[in-house]
């Protein structure tokens, strides 16, 4: 059976923490950073679960600063 | 034809662009000749009626920040609702005519002609530090030539050019020349003269932005020092008037518009009684011609102004000679015009001695 | 498989705009601004009309749209955004021209101008951000602003009484003649992201083949003006705003 996976980049730097990637993401991928800042102060999302991308880009549809870079494969089973 | 008419076609031979007014009286001809003419069947020259002045005003900041030639008209309250559009013009360093036939104010005043939007024309007129090129036309010929010459100013120094005619000139019928037809310029010539044009990319490597907004104070100055340097090269090169008697001259009048006119009639029936008079007409109201003032006033006696308001022009006159002479004013306001006889009586009650020393 | 493995083998399902360029938006964390910027700057770059695109700027939280997409543009003056547009558009027939405005802009004191390009059918896209406050000067009334909405001038609650009704300017705008296309989008889920890009789309093709003049109103939110996080104002907008401003096409003829 196919099945797919996904995984994003996310531009650190860029990001200003607003949360709503988290929110619109349907995996429970994506975290904020509870202590690190980035270097504008924010506390950027990072994928907190990689594994369970889907690459479905929910998060760079919602993200209102174009941070995600977001990539796709299908795979099947037996590989 | 009507000065008013005169723009009309004017604007068409000239290669304008693209006309965005809205009726006001005294100057409505100028639409509806326009309109009248169909020139976008033949030059492809945009009319548009648009909602309001200030709509018209910014239409003309779109089509001018596009680099086409672009002009709107209207009379004293209408120019006052466009002031906003006039400053962003000016901000934007774009090349733009405007054109006020000047009625009676304040508020809604009277349709009948005045002269009393010399300080919004010249000081500026809407927020911030700029000037327009202010053009004063005193005959029919004059209102259809100074559309082309405005449009060349304001392109030559990427600055918006005003004709400020009163009611009477625009009102007024009289012979002609139109000036020669041109070509509108191609969107090829219009890109090259204009490379900061918003015309869409077309390849360009760098987008245009036209705005006048700078938050940062340090290049916002920036901006104000290279406009005030527009300003101080448009003075040292663009001042326009003409002397009428003034060789031998003991006295002058200063007066722009249809009023130089009335004012030339009243200084030959002075003449004819040996009261020598001169006349300087200012055709460039901003940049004003100081220093010729100065220079014509060092044998005069004294000068009258003369305007169609409460005495506007006269501070430009008296920073010109510098208090050296006594300048006085005779204005009528409210619509009202004076005839020639009424300027010679303002003129003797100024200057008394005049008339007793001529040789009659 | 590891993240390596997919980006080496996988596809590219979705990256940044070539359009929407490096600089850092000057918005606030979570404001739908950034998502509309980014849609236009994707869809400009899919129609292939980056060479004939000029945007007209508002004042507002978007007076530095031209910022960050790299078209031309133009700043217009208060309200004035339509007017302008009127002129590119009617100068270089072959420009294809939006405005950008937000309610302040576009409802209060640019309602005339608004109301008129759109009667008279101009061939233009009008993007409408409508979050129902003044973003820029810090959280006054604006005329989109619900009743009982607390804001920086409507300190105890909008009252119709004392500060008249939110207005609904699409409403208004699709009983107009000039007008082809009004619809009312959002853009705080995955699916309305879609549905938004996709209306705006439209409204660029109609412009495009001249059919009038195309209003896309977004429905956002303001969470500083608002005072709420970027995830509650979303919520907040799906619970208050969509009552009085409902999501769909109010015309599309």
């Amino acid at each position: 059976m196919a099945k797919i996976k996904g995984t994003v980049i996310i531009d650190e730097q860029r990001c200003k923490g607003c949360e709503l990637c988290v929110v619109a993401c349907p995996t429970d991928v994506l975290s904020l950073q509870a202590k690190e800042v980035n270097d504008r102060g924010y506390h950027f999302a990072y994928s907190a679960h990689p594994d369970n991308c889907i690459g479905c880009a929910s998060c760079a549809l919602v993200c209102p600063d174009a941070c995600f870079t977001v990539y796709k494969i299908t795979t099947s089973d037996n590989i | 034809m009507k000065g008013n008419e005169a723009i009309a076609h004017a604007a068409i031979r000239y290669g304008c662009d693209g006309y965005f007014g809205y009726p006001i009286t005294p100057q409505s001809e100028v639409l509806e000749t326009l309109e009248e003419l169909m020139p976008w069947e033949t030059t492809g020259m945009v009319v548009l009626q648009a909602e309001s002045e200030v709509a018209a005003i910014n239409m003309v900041y779109g089509g001018a920040a596009a680099g086409k030639a672009v002009m709107t008209s209207s009379s004293s309250p209408g120019v006052s609702l466009k002031q906003e559009g006039i400053s962003y013009i000016a901000a934007a360093e774009l090349p733009a005519l405007i054109i006020n036939v000047m009625r009676g104010g304040p508020g809604l005043g009277t349709i009948q002609p005045s002269q009393a939007d010399y300080f919004q024309a010249t000081k500026g007129g809407g927020h911030g530090d700029y000037h327009l090129i202010v053009l004063a036309p005193a005959t029919v010929q004059e209102m259809a030539d100074f559309v082309g010459l405005g449009f060349d100013l304001a392109f030559k120094y990427r600055t918006p050019a005003m004709i400020l005619a009163d009611g009477i000139v625009g009102q007024m019928m009289e012979k002609v020349v139109l000036p020669e037809p041109r070509e509108r310029r191609s969107q090829q010539q219009i890109e090259t003269q204009c490379p900061w044009a918003a015309t869409g990319r077309h390849g360009r490597k760098e987008r245009n932005v036209v705005t006048s907004l700078e938050l940062e104070p340090d290049k916002m100055e920036v901006n104000n020092i290279r406009l005030q340097e527009t300003y101080k090269r448009i003075s040292e090169a663009e001042v326009r008037y003409k002397e009428y008697y003034t060789e031998d001259a003991e006295y002058l009048i200063v007066a722009f518009g249809s009023v130089a006119r009335i004012c030339l009639k009243t200084i030959e029936d002075a003449r004819s009684q040996g009261i020598k008079i001169g006349l300087i007409r200012p055709i460039t109201l901003w940049p004003f011609p100081h220093k010729e003032i100065k220079r014509l006033s060092e044998k005069a006696k004294g000068i009258l102004t003369v305007e169609l308001n409460a005495g506007q022009m006269i501070e430009d006159v008296k920073l010109a000679v510098e208090c050296k002479i006594p300048v006085h004013h005779f204005g009528r306001m409210g619509g009202i015009v004076p005839n020639p006889g009424e300027v010679m009586n303002a003129f003797n009650e100024h200057f008394p001695e005049a008339t007793q020393n001529a040789n009659l | 498989m590891n993240q390596e493995d997919i980006i080496k083998n996988g596809t590219v399902v979705y990256s940044r705009p070539r359009l929407l360029n490096e600089r850092n938006t000057h918005y606030c964390p979570g404001c739908s601004h950034g998502v509309v910027h980014r849609i236009v700057s994707e869809l400009i770059e899919e129609m292939g009309i980056e060479d004939r695109a000029v945007g007209v700027a508002p004042v507002g939280c978007a007076v530095f749209a031209y910022n960050y997409i790299d078209v031309d543009w133009i700043e217009a003056a208060h309200g004035r955004a339509p007017a302008v547009a009127t002129a590119v558009s009617r100068l270089n027939p072959d420009n294809v021209v939006f405005t950008y405005q937000g309610d302040g802009d576009l409802a209060a004191i640019g309602t005339a101008e608004t109301i008129h390009a759109a009667n008279r059918g101009e061939n233009i896209v009008i993007i409408f951000i409508n979050n129902a406050i003044y973003g820029m000067t810090g959280g006054q009334m604006a005329p989109t602003t619900l009743l009982g909405q607390k804001t920086a001038t409507t300190p105890y609650g909008r009252k119709a009484d004392i500060n008249g009704f939110p207005i609904k300017m699409s409403d208004l705008l699709a009983q107009l003649d000039g007008t082809c296309y009004v619809t009312r989008q959002a853009v705080h889920t995955p699916a309305a992201v879609r549905k938004a890009k996709k209306a705006i789309r439209q409204a660029f093709e109609n412009a495009m083949a001249k059919r009038g003049t195309s209003v896309v109103e977004i429905v956002s939110t303001c969470n500083s003006g608002w005072k709420l996080s970027p995830a509650k104002s979303n919520e907040w907008m799906v619970a208050n705003m969509f009552e009085k401003y409902p999501l769909g096409d109010l015309k599309n003829v």
